[in-house]
């Protein structure tokens, strides 16, 4: 019951919030609301009982990413351009609508109660904390993900590489 | 209908939706990046709702693994993404995407 009411709060603040990323007209407060549908995403993740991610998400998203989106609109930012839209917006709207259909219609006609038995995962109890099971789900010698984390630090590497010698002054 | 999956997953197509929807209407390139990130989002959101209603009572990580993935590929695609935007800038003193086109046919 209590999840169910957070759940509607929380889901009605992020949709408001990612439209008004999408509809207002000023970039920076964009962002900053933006950044208040990640911490709402946040608040989502703890309904689900993925504390963990909850403060992964805080950290990264809120805290990382938000702060390098707003670097780059400060560095940026044309203030008489603006945020508008282009050419393409009713058709953008047209496809995404779409898309958005095709989604619900999926979810709503699958009977997902039918999905049982997966035995090649990690599993706790709902309402135990999850930061230990997620370090035996990654770093487990038969069902863990060892390779795929070790790739992901060597696109970490490259992404950084890949951005300085992007933003490098050539001269 | 009862509380459960479908809620979060249709919680995730709405979020979808509006990030696809800005990410092809916007004309500003870190708009379009922004609603980037709102489309990565929806889909860990639609990921930590599997892995906590797929069995019943219990918690598959599978799913948070799969998220842990997500938010680390989309760091990356962040970073190496203002840097391109941050490189055009510099050499034509925008970021409209509509007039970044001398790759057009």
């Amino acid at each position: 019951m209590v999840v169910e009411v957070a759940f509607w709060i929380l889901a009605l603040i992020m949709v408001g919030a990612a439209l008004a990323v999408v509809l207002l007209r000023d970039v920076f407060r964009a962002a900053l609301l933006l950044i208040l549908c990640f911490f709402t995403i946040a608040g989502i993740y703890i309904t689900l009982n993925a504390d963990f991610l909850a403060a992964v998400q805080v950290l990264i998203y809120a805290g990382a990413i938000g702060i390098l989106l707003i670097f780059a609109i400060m560095l940026t930012r044309n203030v008489k351009e603006g945020n508008p839209f282009g050419k393409l917006k009713l058709s953008a709207l047209l496809v995404s609508l779409l898309v958005f259909a095709t989604i619900v219609g999926v979810v709503v006609s699958t009977n997902w109660a039918t999905v049982t038995g997966v035995s090649q995962a990690v599993e706790v109890p709902v309402g135990s904390a999850t930061t230990s099971a997620i370090a035996t789900a990654l770093f487990d010698q038969s069902k863990g993900f060892v390779l795929p984390f070790e790739i992901a630090s060597i696109v970490l590497l490259a992404a950084l590489i890949g951005a300085i010698v992007l933003v490098r002054d050539r001269r | 209908m009862h509380f459960g999956l479908e809620h979060y997953l249709i919680l995730s197509a709405v979020m979808f939706s509006i990030g696809l929807y800005g990410a092809l209407a916007k004309r500003n390139a870190v708009a379009i990046l922004m609603c980037i990130e709102i489309m990565l989002n929806a889909v860990n959101i639609a990921m930590v709702a599997f892995s906590r209603y797929l069995v019943p009572n219990s918690v598959l990580l599978t799913g948070q693994v799969f998220a842990i993935f997500i938010i680390t590929v989309a760091a990356a695609e962040a970073a190496v993404g203002l840097a391109i935007i941050i490189a055009i800038y510099r050499s034509r003193q925008s970021v409209d995407v509509e007039q970044a086109d001398s790759m057009k046919g």
